[in-house]
């Protein structure tokens, strides 16, 4: 077992899965020879040769159709798109039929794919470069959309979403990349998706986040148990389909909960989350629902982006809040 | 640098309007049981179309698309393929789809709001047509990438309209299929019209074919009423796929007899004298011309054929009539392989809801 960053769990889950399975590809800009911009791919061509691991031409609608080509070949196609802010050409291919294919064909095709993204702020990345857009995939039915937040959940939840026999948008919170490293045993053991990972247990508030807001939320979590709060901290993973059990098995314990973000608020998860709550454990909750998240603004350019991401204090500003009450 | 670069365009007719050999035609003019079962299919297919229409007319059918004046090449396009290459389809391709052996019924429900009308038992690996226009042509890349991974000797045709040959998708996948040297035919059924738009206003291009030439393919312009330039054209472009040589693209000429759907109304938009003029074009009509007179068919051949094809059509409305809505659960059922949990109260509150409309 050895340390590993979480885009080495990434790299780690694809060798796996690649030599386990001859239907695993990847296809994408720069993946191949250069090993992809973050390197998420490297070395793979040189291990299982540029026949199943594809440079494609920079066409982001055409590396998603493609996917949905091979995927309904019986393939497993795994593309990756350099940034989440680049993967909107491709969203037509994805939400029309990727997300569609076994519902339209009444299961006589199917799409096995994998669309990876790295998404988020907080690397000074250029503009198109930060965003955090989950939730438009999120919306759509037919979707899984899966987000790591650690390098073991990197490396069993890109195995699974590989395996799924569904498509899968998979994205990777980049600030996230090479912050920390984390034992990785690289024996094809794959986590469960439509899954949240109960982060920490606690008895006072409910922290739900997922993807390099964890890190806010766990820092958090540390500074309030040195206020005597104890919060449950709980890593969504699957914001979609939503494993609505877990949180609201959370939220029965402790009545409180504090939804943790990056993205924009408005009409982000955390409001679905939210609306769930309310809708099935409003007797539970002692105090009002909170979000701590990005602003309804654009992400700001690099300079600003601290302002806009959550920050550790505006999520133990919330929690004293909801305590209060 | 060169000092200059040439590309050609080639063109290809073998009859002219009234179906007269315009000189030698290609060698499957010596088959005749081909040509004979190729006007049986545009000919049902035809009958279709006109049942079709008349169920939306009568409140039977959802919006429908007619394939009026299409009934050559996609004849031509089924029965160039082989059973294991892939169809790659837009929603026009009834006749296309017909050959590769996708039912009336099928059809129909499709067009009559079932899901179950692409849940095609006889050519399990085609694609359901795409809608969304062009977004196929990255889909049959993507399936011919497959087959080049895999080292297999088969073929990709994907079908779309003019129109779609304005849409970064077919310029993506026409590079994609130069760049990897795919097994794709590309053909473009170039009915002159895009609902209301007419070729003119589509694209500065001389001809459609010539966009072959900017992801390094060839392109061919074929008359798609001319069965043997039809024929021809697809052939070779299907041989040179699954010999590893690439793919082609196909201009097929025809004209639009229909309206877009029977949701338009092409009456506003075009005149009562291009409509006629294209009718004198005609493939089937050509076709039938052509068989008459090399002796192959007559009068009470046709009538027998045109008996039987409204006969086929008869069975597969009733059928279609007959087919009871899916349960209301079926809306959940196929999203993915099992339902996932956070479904399951959804999908219950659906049970027993009673069933849709008919």
């Amino acid at each position: 077992m050895s340390d590993v960053t979480l885009i080495e769990a990434v790299n780690m889950a694809l060798a796996w899965e690649m030599a386990h399975d001859e239907s695993v590809v990847v296809l994408g800009e720069d993946v191949a020879t250069n090993g992809g911009v973050f390197r998420a791919t490297v070395g793979l061509k040189e291990r299982f040769g540029c026949k199943r691991v594809m440079d494609t031409p920079l066409a982001e609608n055409l590396i998603a159709g493609t996917t949905v080509g091979l995927a309904v070949q019986g393939m497993k196609p795994v593309a990756e798109f350099q940034f989440m802010g680049f993967i909107y050409a491709g969203m037509d291919q994805i939400i029309c039929h990727a997300a569609r294919m076994r519902n339209r064909t009444r299961g006589r095709l199917h799409c096995p794919a994998v669309f990876r993204a790295p998404f988020g702020g907080g690397i000074h990345a250029p503009e198109h470069h930060s965003e955090s857009t989950e939730a438009l995939f999120a919306h759509i039915p037919g979707l899984r959309v899966v987000i790591p937040s650690s390098p073991q959940r990197a490396y069993g939840l890109l195995l699974a979403a590989i395996r799924n026999p569904d498509p899968v948008v998979f994205l990777e919170p980049k600030r996230i990349y090479r912050a920390v490293t984390q034992p990785v045993e690289d024996n094809g053991e794959a986590l469960p998706l439509d899954t949240c990972f109960t982060l920490r247990e606690g008895d006072d508030v409910t922290l739900i986040s997922w993807g390099a807001s964890l890190v806010e939320t766990l820092a958090a979590a540390d500074q309030l148990a040195g206020q005597g709060v104890s919060a449950e901290v709980i890593d969504v993973a699957s914001i979609s389909p939503l494993d609505r059990e877990t949180l609201l098995c959370s939220v029965a314990k402790t009545g409180r909960a504090v939804i943790v973000h990056e993205a924009c608020r408005n009409g982000g998860v955390g409001a679905e989350i939210a609306a769930s709550l309310a809708e099935s454990a409003f007797l539970d909750l002692q105090a009002p629902l909170v979000r701590v998240t990005g602003y309804d603004t654009v992400m700001p350019y690099y300079r600003n982006e601290q302002r806009y991401l959550p920050q550790v204090a505006d999520v133990v500003h919330a929690v004293e809040q909801v305590i209060a009450l | 640098m060169k000092d200059h670069y040439e590309f050609r365009v080639d063109s290809l007719r073998y009859l002219d309007d009234q179906g007269y050999a315009l000189g030698d035609l290609p060698d499957v003019a010596e088959d005749t049981e081909r040509l004979l079962a190729a006007y049986a299919n545009m000919v049902l297919t035809r009958t279709f179309d006109a049942k079709a229409i008349a169920l939306q007319r009568t409140g039977q059918c959802g919006t429908y698309p007619s394939v009026l004046g299409h009934e050559v090449i996609g004849t031509v396009i089924g029965q160039a393929m082989a059973r294991d290459d892939v169809l790659v389809p837009y929603y026009r391709d009834q006749a296309a789809q017909i050959q590769r052996g996708v039912t009336l019924t099928e059809l129909l429900l499709y067009w009559g709001g079932d899901e179950r009308g692409s849940a095609w038992a006889h050519c399990p690996q085609d694609l359901p047509i795409a809608v969304p226009i062009a977004t196929q042509c990255c889909h049959a890349v993507g399936v011919a990438a497959a087959f080049r991974i895999r080292g297999e000797h088969r073929a990709v045709v994907c079908c779309l309209g003019d129109g779609a040959t304005s849409k970064g998708d077919f310029l993506e996948s026409v590079n994609l299929a130069g760049a990897w040297q795919l097994p794709v035919v590309f053909v473009v059924n170039n009915n002159q019209w895009a609902i209301s738009t007419p070729r003119s206003l589509q694209s500065g291009c001389e001809t459609i074919a010539q966009k072959a030439i900017s992801g390094g393919l060839p392109g061919v312009i074929a008359d798609g009423n001319d069965f043997f330039a039809m024929t021809s054209a697809l052939e070779q472009a299907l041989d040179r796929a699954r010999h590893g040589k690439g793919a082609t693209v196909i201009e097929a000429v025809t004209y639009r007899l229909g309206d877009h759907t029977t949701a338009d109304d092409a009456t506003r938009y075009r005149s009562a004298d291009e409509l006629k003029h294209a009718w004198e074009r005609d493939g089937v009509k050509r076709m039938q011309n052509y068989l008459h007179r090399e002796g192959f068919w007559d009068a009470e051949k046709e009538q027998k054929l045109q008996a039987d094809c409204k006969g086929f059509v008869e069975t597969a409305v009733k059928a279609y009539l007959a087919t009871e809505p899916e349960p209301a659960t079926a809306i959940v059922d196929y999203l993915f392989e099992s339902l996932p949990v956070a479904l399951q109260q959804q999908r219950d509150r659906l049970e027993g809801k009673p069933g849709g409309d008919q």
